[in-house]
């Protein structure tokens, strides 16, 4: 089989560690193959979006330059905010030959393209259609699951195929094969102050407190994102905000990865469940092993 | 020898802003034949007109052409012109020089250019015309009326009241349509039914006035003056000469959840049915779909409760055939769904309802007997929100147009809330007030400053439903520039008026033309409203374009008028513009008549002095041709041609302009 | 058929974006779903219609406003717009041009501090980390205090790595930044 593309993103090192974990977890179990971009870049994330537009650009084609000498033609890139600058690039290049022109002469690289870059939801659905579906032995019977979205992978080019905008399901088949049960709920695409977490943090702690309260209200156990922007502003802006007197709220927020690879019977500690804020563990008494 | 004149018009600046008119008229006075040539602003005035009579008589001309606009708009007026000076009107023709030439380019050099050459092609065709007579048919009085809503019922009284006899067919069991759902009607704030019903019973107790309820019309055929309509009359499974219309059916009949289509959802009604208890005819149908005894073979319920035995579960279709003169149409609309609005609730939310349901929520004969009360717990909600241009004016998702009468409607719900929930809230998002109706702008402040309804400018971006129940709807104020957020307990979207489901199908059947959202098309739309592009084919109502009952019923008197104007002349007159067989060439193969889709072209028996059969040949019967040109194509001896447009005129006009 | 004379800022737009801000008819969609409108001096439509008049007071005003930066790029108003925008493009294209002209309002240093530190961060190292990312902002934001019980808990939870990674082709990166700069500005 030939091995999939992988971009981690700058957040896999460090706040998003549990993301890449529970990635490369599923994989092992799947038996795909991820190949890590040589020498990647950061994407430039939304400071480059805001400061520079050539910028925001010129990272992001670096990286499709650079996967496309090494022989990539997919790229799975989990976090969703990397996927949404890459992805984008991709598009932008694809209808732009001017874009691209100058693009070769910023980089010196060159790109023909286009690549096909993917998101967590689509690599977890791929890898459920590919046969995992039948490894999960450990069932969250009766988890109940709020899926978010967040703006990332519910609107513009990041659109899942084949997805509502309004109503995303995307991630349904994925929560429905680990056992769990789907909650309808309000807040699955409002934005939870994206890239804010640090330099205005009210903004966040008032968005993302709405979605932790909706969540709640629907009866959620859990939260389950693919975006490590919304996952750290959920699950550790989760302090802030209990500590700021409101809530105080207590809801795991988890990576559709860990989700199934909870429902697959791997280790907490390979999936990054302890490095939650939010205690996630408490989960794991959910997963039992399915009855021989 | 051929004398013809040109005439160049400038339209005002329409042709004259791109091309160089006195410049066209000097290049034709010099084509071979040619002895006028004139140019002159406003062509189809009386000066202008009064050049071509002059130029007719004191030129002796034997043809003319008019360079100016498209022959739909002024080739009438140009020949009414010419015959009055003598000249056989099919000798004069029309260069169209302003939608094919002036309107479509920028260039003046190269469109001056074409603009000659366009006359020269017309000088060249007009020498080869030869003079044609109107056909005269006989007309058939009677008028068919298509949909029983107001615009059709208007449309059948004055046509019957004029002494001429109407058949009006509904698709459902009664005539009444929409407004016989309505609650009470801006900007008087009348008993919709009150002012309606008499009229329906007017309708189907006129001495003039065929009603068939539950049909459809299955095809057309024929021209104007002499349609022949084949109409469905769906099995009712009840025989109405037997029904008195008591209710001993509808009372045992054991399906009764059916959502009724008159209360919107909102209510429930059996299999056996009238749709409201003031319907006409006031006699049930069995709908065939939920009949348990039409489904799944027993029951028999209502046919046991019926003492006179007018129940028949073995009723069949029956295809009637009629002949009529004329045919108005008056289909009406449909409300759009607004399930295509994810961000509304995609359909989902008991109380995010539509117009219709809010009517029938006010309505005194209603399912809650007039008491607002929300669709989910039957609870009075203390906050209603109601959001306009819900699908229009959105290209996304909805329509680009604006529906006209939503302003209005949702001007009376705000007040008929506030009439009947004192202390409650009734929230308006609207983006602008179209309030151009007599009496329409003091209707929407009296709304806003004697009854309290709250107006807020801007769209809503979204609505939820939290888990209390409350609907979380958030929209924005432009004016104040800012987000609000409104708590409501219910809903009103005044979804985007459509054109009733089926209208496509039907315009085909009559040849008449819909636009890309599927209204019905006016033949013009400034000066022939109520006509269609298929002659003696009207249009009455909502299924020309989104239209109050004031302008439906007075769109459907013009229609009237239209009919009555058709049927006040003893015999029609039509273009001469048919096809001719010449019968000395004719090797009777019959391609011709069985290509011919109107059944124009019969066999002809060619008989000498004593009766004997010389031989047989094919001949147009021009009372049915249309002038298609079919039988001209597939010909394979060529030896047909239709009248003003022949090969040698149509050869000779692509000759000129090598 | 000839457009009608768009202001100098409108064109810039549609040059930039693609937008014609003439096609908006101020229905206020997307003030109404923007999640950060409670904290924009300037509510998306009204970004829409100061664009369309585009003379110099509104340019001014725009250019200067705190809600271009408050703007979180969720793209609500762009999903939603009954019109086919992309208000969110449209609000991209103005930050870089406030950016550019040094009109960011100093309301909003926080925000451009994070974000020229995020920058500097990837320009020296290729990469963002946590650690340099967070000093070179508090540094230069002179938001010193905030956040500072955190870190110990990312440390524990192995969210804050202590060597940051970087890109070896590191002239790649400086060429690239170089290429992109305009004057002293990004």
């Amino acid at each position: 089989m030939t091995p999939l593309g992988y971009y981690p993103g700058c957040s896999d090192h460090g706040s998003g560690r549990e993301l890449g974990m529970s990635v490369h977890a599923l994989a092992r179990l799947a038996g795909v193959e991820l190949k890590e971009i040589e020498d990647w870049n950061c994407c430039g994330a939304t400071a480059a979006h805001n400061l520079s537009h050539d910028l925001a650009v010129a990272l992001p084609y670096r990286v499709l330059a650079l996967a496309e000498a090494q022989g990539l033609a997919e790229i799975l890139t989990p976090c969703a905010a990397c996927f949404s600058r890459l992805k984008g690039t991709v598009v932008r290049l694809a209808r732009s030959a001017d874009l691209a022109a100058r693009m070769r002469q910023v980089t010196g690289l060159e790109y023909r393209g286009p690549l096909r870059i993917i998101n967590v939801v689509e690599f977890v659905n791929r890898l459920l259609a590919g046969g995992l579906k039948d490894k999960l032995a450990a069932p969250l019977a009766g988890l109940k699951v709020a899926t978010y979205y967040g703006c990332l992978l519910s609107r513009g080019e990041n659109i899942i195929e084949g997805d509502d905008a309004e109503n995303p399901a995307s991630m349904t088949p994925a929560v429905k094969a680990a056992g769990a049960q789907v909650v309808p709920w309000n807040f699955a695409t409002e934005c939870c102050g994206g890239g804010f977490s640090m330099s205005f943090t009210d903004a966040v702690v008032d968005l993302s407190e709405q979605i932790l309260a909706d969540a709640r209200a629907a009866g959620a156990d859990c939260i389950v994102t693919g975006c490590p922007m919304c996952h750290s502003n959920l699950d550790m802006r989760q302090l802030t905000i209990n500590s700021r007197g409101r809530g105080p709220y207590d809801v795991p927020v988890l990576y559709l990865t860990e989700l199934v690879g909870l429902a697959a019977g791997l280790g907490p500690k390979e999936l990054g469940l302890d490095c939650h804020f939010v205690d996630a563990m408490r989960l794991l008494s959910r997963a039992e092993p399915r009855p021989a | 020898m051929a004398r013809i004149g040109v005439f160049i018009c400038h339209c005002g600046e329409n042709i004259a802003r791109t091309v160089d008119c006195a410049a066209v008229a000097a290049a034709a006075a010099k084509m071979p034949g040619v002895v006028h040539s004139a140019d002159y602003k406003y062509m189809c005035s009386d000066p202008g007109q009064q050049m071509i009579r002059q130029a007719i008589a004191e030129k002796k001309l034997t043809g003319a052409v008019v360079g100016a606009c498209s022959p739909r708009m002024h080739e009438p007026t140009f020949r009414r012109a010419a015959a009055e000076a003598g000249l056989n009107p099919y000798l004069l023709e029309m260069a169209n020089l302003r939608e094919h030439c002036s309107w479509v380019h920028e260039d003046r050099a190269a469109a001056t250019a074409k603009a000659i050459d366009l006359v020269r092609v017309m000088v060249e065709k007009v020498k080869r015309n030869r003079s044609l007579y109107p056909i005269r048919v006989p007309i058939e009085p009677t008028a068919l009326v298509v949909g029983g809503g107001i615009a059709g019922i208007q449309a059948a009284l004055d046509i019957a009241g004029g002494g001429k006899k109407v058949i009006l067919v509904e698709r459902g069991p009664s005539i009444g349509g929409h407004m016989a759902r309505l609650s009470e009607t801006f900007p008087t704030l009348d008993c919709s039914q009150c002012i309606l019903t008499p009229r329906m019973v007017e309708a189907a107790s006129h001495p003039n006035i065929t009603l068939m309820t539950y049909s459809e019309v299955e095809a057309v055929e024929g021209f104007v003056g002499n349609f022949q309509v084949t109409i469905r009359r769906k099995a009712k499974y009840v025989d109405w000469s037997k029904c008195t219309g008591c209710g001993d059916c509808w009372a045992k009949c054991p399906a009764r959840k059916i959502p009724s289509e008159f209360d919107a959802r909102l209510g429930a009604r059996t299999a056996i049915y009238r749709p409201f208890p003031q319907a006409v005819p006031n006699k049930p149908v069995i709908d065939r779909e939920h009949c348990i005894m039409l489904t799944k073979g027993k029951c028999g319920a209502c046919a046991k409760a019926c003492q006179r035995g007018a129940v028949n579960f073995k009723d069949q279709d029956e295809l009637v055939k009629v002949k009529v003169g004329a045919v108005v149409l008056a289909t009406g609309f449909d409300l759009w769904d607004h399930s295509a609005y994810g961000e509304y609730g995609a359909g989902k939310f008991a109380d995010v309802i539509d117009g219709f349901q809010f009517e029938r929520l006010a309505s005194a004969s209603g399912p809650t007997g007039g008491e607002i009360r929300r669709p989910s717990d039957g609870q009075v909600p203390r906050t209603v929100v109601f959001i306009q241009c819900c699908g229009s004016r959105d290209e996304k998702v909805g329509k680009a147009y604006c529906s006209k009468i939503c302003c209005m409607y949702t001007a009376k719900h705000g007040m008929l809330y506030k009439h009947k929930v004192h202390d409650g809230r009734a929230i308006v998002f609207y983006m602008d007030i179209r309030a151009a109706g007599k009496g329409y702008e003091e209707f929407i402040r009296r709304a806003v400053e004697a009854d309290g309804v709250e107006y807020v400018r801007g769209r809503v971006s979204r609505i939820y439903r939290r888990t209390d129940g409350k609907l979380i709807v958030r929209g924005a104020d432009t004016l104040a520039g800012r987000a609000v957020t409104v708590e409501a307990d219910m809903v009103v979207l005044a979804d985007a008026v459509v054109p009733r489901s089926g209208g496509e199908k039907l315009a085909q059947l009559f040849g008449v033309g819909y636009d890309t959202d599927g209204f019905y098309s006016e033949a013009h739309p400034k000066l022939r409203p109520v006509e269609t592009a298929a002659a003696g084919v009207f249009l009455a109502g909502a299924c020309q374009s989104p239209k109050d009952i004031p302008d439906s019923v007075a769109q459907a008197s013009a229609a009237a008028a239209k009919v009555l104007g058709l049927f006040a002349r003893p015999e029609l007159e039509r273009e001469p513009v048919v096809a001719r067989v010449n019968e000395n060439t004719c090797v009777h193969c019959r391609a011709c008549i069985q290509a011919c889709p109107y059944g124009a072209v019969e066999d002809h028996e060619i008989r000498d002095r004593k009766g004997h059969l010389v031989r047989t040949v094919a001949r147009v019967n021009e009372g049915l041709c249309q002038g298609c040109g079919t039988c001209v194509a597939i010909c394979r001896s060529g030896c047909i041609d239709l009248e003003g447009f022949t090969d040698e005129q149509v050869f000779s006009e692509i000759a000129t302009l090598e | 058929m000839s457009k009608s004379a768009a202001s100098k800022l409108a064109e810039h737009v549609r040059r930039a974006t693609g937008v014609d801000v003439a096609e908006c008819y101020q229905c206020g969609k997307c003030t109404a779903g923007c999640p950060m409108a409670r904290w924009m001096d300037v509510v998306p439509s009204q970004i829409m219609r100061l664009v369309q008049i585009g003379d110099d007071e509104a340019a001014a005003r725009l250019l200067s406003s705190a809600a271009i930066w408050v703007c979180a790029g969720c793209l609500t108003c762009t999903q939603r717009c009954p019109k086919k925008l992309d208000p969110a493009a449209v609000i991209d294209a103005l930050r870089e041009l406030s950016y550019q002209q040094g009109k960011v309002p100093a309301s909003q240093r926080k925000v451009l501090a994070f974000h020229k530190a995020f920058l500097k961060v990837v320009e020296k190292a290729g990469r963002m980390s946590e650690i340099p990312l967070t000093a070179l902002y508090k540094m230069t934001s002179g938001d010193l205090v905030s956040d500072v019980t955190l870190a110990p808990r990312m440390l524990v939870r192995g969210k804050l790595p202590l060597v940051p990674k970087v890109v070896r082709n590191r002239r790649q990166m400086k060429r690239i930044f170089a290429a992109c700069r305009k004057g002293d500005r990004l």
